[in-house]
């Protein structure tokens, strides 16, 4: 065969991948069909190499069987990798820039889309209290991964990254010290209970599941990276019809709304942190 | 064997990499048809300006990877602080937020492993100056899917340590000078 011929057949590898992932959809409604190949690849032969299957096929043989297999299997397939107040200077925007509208409404809908173990979620209930919004806010913290949604409604993390997240807060424009929010003791600290008062944790994905209705703010950074294009439009389209009038929804610091086919619902709020404001051009 | 002419280069540079890219990087001419995928080991809280001070610099295009940007020719793409960089099968590049590899991140490793993947043997990657070993097992990677792997003359280089990890894992890699790295490119480029 010469090598054009070659270059039509899928590699077995990705072969697969394609079938493992089929499995994952029709066997536990997991669907990670359209997510961006390069990164579920890696993380696929990670998962190979350190759970000792010789193939693909091997470990979606048990997947298959084995129920026990699906939340081991989430866990390389999902990437939970946050800190509080992670890049500060989006925090300080909507403190300064967002909170101001948000200001004017009697009742505020805030959504974290793919809140992993909670550190958003915290970050934007202190930051909501501070700015005396907190009474009137609820917070819809979703994410498709249980073990990760347990973790943020438990809201405690390991105390050598409190140190981070103490300069992220303070550099964040930070009106408090966040050791008012946590008590350490064993090597950890947890954050107080009172500040999830006002958060409904849910199992929501954005791939398969529907609208959540009249946000006024949606949270959404470092997640839609995991998908392909057309993937991305989707979750794009359901956080365009999840957003009050006049909404905002705020991404990752390089994602962009630019190569979406919702682009012109949008309009750049605050340019540098990849703030949109809903509402056409 | 005739290799066919490749469709994009991959570099990696760690300790010494502004020195290095800035013999390379501007003697690339205007009509250079290639994209260049870089990864440069900067520190994660830092705003990277790698790809403003190389624009002053350069004739060919330089950009810091976005999520899903389509891959143009004639373009040096530098990854981000803080993100991996990943080449897709649609001609775009992804960025993700998956664990450090070798305490990098970005990861040289990560961008020549999906390289490999996408390219196989049509791209050529560059071990530079670095004094940790990332990009070794990338450039075995590159180099067993049938890529060009070439890597700073440890001799050279600022720091030898990282061409030197990439040759140990390749012994067949063409070691060059960065005139030599910057002469080759053009030709192929």
């Amino acid at each position: 065969m010469d090598a054009a011929v070659i270059e039509t057949f899928e590699k077995v590898e990705d072969i697969e991948i394609r079938l493992l992932l089929e499995a994952l959809y029709v066997r536990y409604h997991y669907d990670f069909r359209n997510y961006a190949m390069g990164s579920i690849k890696r993380r696929l032969r990670q998962a190979r190499e350190q759970l000792g299957f010789a193939t693909i096929s091997a470990m979606q043989e048990r997947l298959l069987h084995d129920e026990t297999m699906l939340p081991t299997l989430l866990g390389y397939l999902t990437v939970q990798v946050s800190e509080m107040f992670r890049d500060p200077s989006y925090f300080k925007a909507i403190r300064d820039n967002v909170v101001p509208h948000l200001r004017t409404y009697p009742s505020l809908k805030v959504w974290i889309a793919g809140c992993s173990f909670g550190e958003e979620v915290y970050s934007l209930a202190i930051l909501f209290r501070e700015e005396g919004l907190e009474d009137r806010t609820i917070f819809y913290a979703t994410d498709i991964n249980q073990d990760a949604l347990q973790g943020a409604e438990a809201g405690v993390y390991d105390l050598d990254r409190i140190q981070l997240f103490t300069e992220n807060h303070r550099s964040s424009g930070g009106k408090s010290s966040l050791s008012d929010y946590y008590s350490a003791g064993y090597g950890r600290v947890t954050f107080d209970r009172t500040l999830r008062d006002r958060v409904v944790f849910s199992d929501h994905s954005l791939v398969t599941d529907a609208v959540f209705g009249e946000m006024h703010l949606i949270s959404c950074r470092n997640v839609m990276i995991y998908f392909d294009r057309p993937l991305q439009d989707r979750a794009i389209g359901l956080f365009k019809d999840s957003l009050a009038r006049k909404g905002f929804l705020g991404i990752g610091a390089k994602e962009n709304l630019r190569f979406s086919a919702h682009a012109d619902d949008f309009q750049e709020f605050v340019r540098e942190e990849k703030i949109y404001q809903k509402g056409g051009k | 064997m005739i290799r066919s002419l490749p469709r994009a280069i991959v570099i990696g540079a760690s300790a010494g990499a502004l020195e290095a890219l800035s013999v390379i990087l501007p003697a690339l001419p205007e009509d250079f048809r290639l994209p260049i995928f870089i990864v440069v080991h900067i520190p994660p809280d830092k705003r990277s300006v790698l790809a403003e001070l190389f624009r002053a610099k350069c004739k060919i295009r330089v950009s810091e990877v976005e999520d899903k940007e389509p891959i143009r020719p004639s373009t040096a793409y530098f990854a981000p602080p803080d993100y991996h960089v990943l080449v897709e099968k649609d001609h775009t590049l992804a960025l993700t937020n998956e664990e450090p590899v070798l305490f990098s991140r970005p990861s040289i490793d990560v961008l020549f492993e999906s390289a490999a993947d996408i390219y196989g043997p049509d791209v050529v990657a560059v071990l530079l100056t670095g004094a940790n070993h990332d990009g070794a097992k990338g450039l075995l990677l590159i180099a067993r899917a049938g890529g060009e792997v070439i890597v700073q003359d440890p001799e050279t280089a600022f720091a030898a340590a990282m061409p030197q990890a990439g040759l140990d894992l390749c012994p067949d890699a063409a070691v060059l000078s960065l005139q030599g790295i910057t002469d080759y490119l053009r030709r192929v480029g």
